[in-house]
């Protein structure tokens, strides 16, 4: 039985994916527009702007979680990493309840190959956010790493000149809250461009609130090569050949598979926020792809506990775009969760499959 | 998780281990101390925390096994599988990429030996077959299982054997049965340590020590077998222990292993029985195959004493064989011998039986000859090698020792 981490985005080269910051923290604009200031110079590649930006950024608002986070990326890039690990270690003491400078950290510790380090960090990273599929696979890719030098010490090997070492795949448009990796367009190669690009999941421009779903995407020009495999590029593509011919009809459809689904995502937010852990499970398919592959009951009960804990819990739905075929779907949107401990708003994907005119999630991920 | 229970299947695969060791109604005594139990018992541990698809806790088992030894390198493949079965499934043991299969497979062989050992441990009134009397100055006896990956280390009790330990050993890497110089295999026979070389006159790859044992004996000769060079000795510093089928013919231990065993070898006398399979008796029957073999000897000891050449001579054997003497001039001598005689006294003393591993029935007897006879007297220390032809007990060979 494969892992619970959907296939397409488990990549065999190790890359662990930096994450960007897309926790909420309601900045002044006038910040906002700082941050935006830093994220153009991050783009255009000069970091050591970027970097007095940000310094001065952090002067002004020293506890700042963004700005610091932003530091850390720019140190990554300017390959400093001894500096952009106690950035990152820093923050881990100061915000200990977010995931994704755990994860960030861990990535720059497997860049260094100090893989018990970086599993460790990830382990946190989980910890903290239970759901939070990028670190489950970085984990996974650690995991391996750590398995291949324990087989190296096992059977007095080098393999370290024969599983190349990945290049880590570094997410540059961080700080909007818009992409997430997995929601990058990844070129479709020994495809007809056109029907291609027509029958992906749509991809948000930053800050379009819905886009028709008919609608041709426009990748953003701006969307690095090097992000991971897009969403299931095979569904797309089968759906790409019965697509030959957009007719209205299939429209029609969609528009009432598309009313479905955004009824089920907004109950089964309903039923998280108000803390119905029945009515929340129950939104899962038989199959549901546990993170980690941990047991289905195992799952359910950190679910439980998660959901269960003293607090106010609200979860929200947004921006929803579905990509479905027949009884099964492809959902993206937007989840904006907020708790006494946690504010976040995050890109989401469900994999989601019609059981008996009902549709359960069957895939769970971040981005 | 399917993924996880066809894991822990895998590993326990290896060890689906046959019925125990075949003594009956074994009274259970307090357990002995068995010295490396460390690594074994540990072992155990963690196969059944996968067993319970607890990898996590194996996997903390593996890396404390790792702490305690850092260069076993078992319980490193152990850990990359865990550690693996957390990235993807898998679905064998030893799943490294590129691995050389041929080293793989030696890590299951020492996984699968390590684990029998510890789960077939032998019957507490269980004795080795070969140990039927140690000499009062032996104060231990080796005897080696090669199949089973295991010495047993035996104290004199008196002149029973107790068990004290066993350990986890090495032998040749093309099996038993030594014949020719050579040919990668140990010696199967009743051999004993012959001297002691410490760690500073070799070279790290003998390890802690090395123990040299008299291979080829008076009987390996006999049968054509050459080479030499068989030694007890430990494991280089890269690593903790080496596969089952390791050596060009020795046996190897642990270092720590071997320098606990070292405490009690005591060159030219402990005795070292390499065995591919041992046989187990209970302690009567091995009490009553005792009892009859030193009547034996003490009939053909008294027979000595009738000076009837005829009586002394039946109990060797028609294909007796004592340097370039056989059986009919051996006779000749002895009645030419005899018939200058008036009296003859033979006393035994400081004996010791080991029965000798293998098909043919053969015990290895030696002992202190005070011969005194009316115009001759002479002490010397003696072995014999005594067959089993027709149901009877006879000499095959005899010499000094």
């Amino acid at each position: 039985m494969p892992l619970s981490l959907p296939k397409h985005l488990r990549n065999s080269r190790l890359p662990a994916y930096l994450t960007a910051l897309v926790i909420g923290f309601a900045a002044p604009l006038a910040h906002a527009n700082d941050l935006a200031d830093i994220q153009k110079l991050i783009k255009a590649g000069q970091y050591s702007q970027a970097l007095d930006k940000t310094d001065a950024y952090i002067a002004s608002k020293p506890r700042d979680a963004q700005g610091r986070f932003m530091k850390g990326l720019i140190l990554t890039e300017m390959n400093r990493p001894m500096d952009a690990i106690a950035v990152f270690t820093k923050l881990t003491e100061d915000y200990p309840e977010l995931p994704e400078p755990y994860n960030n950290l861990a990535v720059l510790y497997a860049q260094q190959k100090q893989y018990d380090k970086a599993r460790t960090a990830l382990e946190m990273a989980i910890r903290t956010h239970p759901a939070y599929a990028i670190a489950y696979e970085n984990l996974g890719d650690v995991y391996a790493k750590l398995a291949s030098q324990a087989y190296d010490k096992a059977l007095q090997i080098d393999s370290s000149n024969a599983t190349a070492q990945g290049k880590l795949s570094l997410i540059r448009d961080l700080i909007s809250t818009s992409a997430r990796p997995g929601s990058k367009p990844v070129a479709v190669s020994s495809k007809p461009a056109e029907p291609a690009k027509a029958a992906e999941p749509a991809k948000e421009p930053v800050k379009v609130a819905a886009a028709p779903p008919s609608e041709p995407v426009k990748p953003a020009a701006t969307v690095t090569p090097v992000a991971p495999p897009a969403a299931m590029p095979a569904k797309p593509i089968d759906k790409a050949a019965e697509a030959e011919k957009p007719a209205a009809k299939p429209a029609a459809d969609t528009a009432a598979v598309d009313g479905e689904i955004s009824g089920t995502l907004q109950a089964w937010a309903s039923a998280w926020s108000r803390k119905d852990v029945k009515a929340y499970l129950a939104f899962y398919a038989p199959d549901f792809q546990t993170p980690n592959g941990m047991p289905r009951k195992a799952w359910e009960t950190e679910r439980q506990q998660r959901i269960d804990k003293p607090g106010k819990i609200s979860v929200s739905v947004s921006d929803i775009k579905v990509s479905a075929n027949g009884d099964k779907a492809t959902v993206k949107f937007r989840q904006d969760y907020k708790s006494a401990s946690l504010n976040s708003s995050a890109g989401k994907t469900l994999v989601m499959i019609r059981i008996g005119g009902k549709w359960l999630i069957q895939q769970e991920r971040v981005g | 998780m399917i993924r996880r229970a066809a894991f822990g299947g895998v590993l326990l695969a290896l060890v689906a281990v046959g019925p125990a060791v075949p003594v009956s109604g074994a009274k259970q005594t307090p357990p002995a101390t068995y010295s490396d139990a460390g690594i074994e018992a540990q072992l155990v541990r963690i196969y059944a925390e996968i067993e319970k698809n607890r990898l996590d806790a194996a996997l903390n088992l593996v890396e404390s096994l790792l702490h305690q030894y850092p260069n076993f390198r078992l319980g490193h493949l152990i850990k990359g599988d865990l550690l693996l079965a957390r990235a993807r499934p898998i679905s064998t043991f030893g799943n490294a990429a590129n691995a050389p299969q041929d080293r793989v497979a030696d890590l299951r062989e020492e996984a699968v030996a390590r684990l029998k050992a510890q789960r077939q441990k032998p019957a507490a009134n269980a004795v080795p077959r070969y140990l039927l009397q140690m000499q009062p100055d032996q104060k231990h006896a080796v005897v080696v299982d090669t199949q089973k990956a295991r010495l047993y280390l035996y104290e004199n009790d008196g002149g029973h054997p107790r068990f004290v330990a066993d350990y986890y050993i090495s032998h040749g890497k093309l099996g038993a049965e030594k014949m020719r110089e050579g040919d990668k295999k140990t010696p199967v026979g009743v051999y004993h340590v012959t001297t002691s070389l410490p760690r500073q006159k070799l070279t790290d790859f003998y390890g802690s020590g090395a123990f040299p044992i008299n291979y080829p004996n008076e009987w390996d000769k006999r049968q054509g077998r050459n080479g030499h060079g068989i030694w007890l000795h430990g494991t280089p510093s890269d690593t903790f222990s080496r596969p089952p089928k390791a050596s060009d013919g020795c046996v190897v231990l642990a270092n720590s292993d071997l320098d606990a065993l070292a405490k009690n070898l005591q060159p030219g006398v402990t005795p070292v029985i390499i065995s591919n399979d041992i046989e187990w008796l209970s302690l009567d029957d091995w009490q009553k195959e005792r009892a009859a073999l030193n009547q034996t000897i003490d009939m053909w000891r008294a027979d000595w004493e009738s000076r009837d050449t005829d009586r002394f001579l039946r109990h060797y054997s028609k294909k007796f064989q004592a340097g370039k003497q056989g059986f009919d001039e051996f006779a000749r001598q002895k009645q030419q011998v005899n018939a200058g005689k008036e009296w003859i006294k033979v006393k035994t003393g400081n004996l010791s039986m080991f029965r000798n591993p293998g098909k043919d029935e053969l015990v290895v007897v030696t002992f202190e000859q005070d011969y005194r006879s009316n115009n001759l007297s002479n002490q010397m220390k003696k072995r014999q090698y005594w067959i089993r032809e027709d149901g009877a007990w006879k000499i095959i060979y005899e010499g000094a020792a």
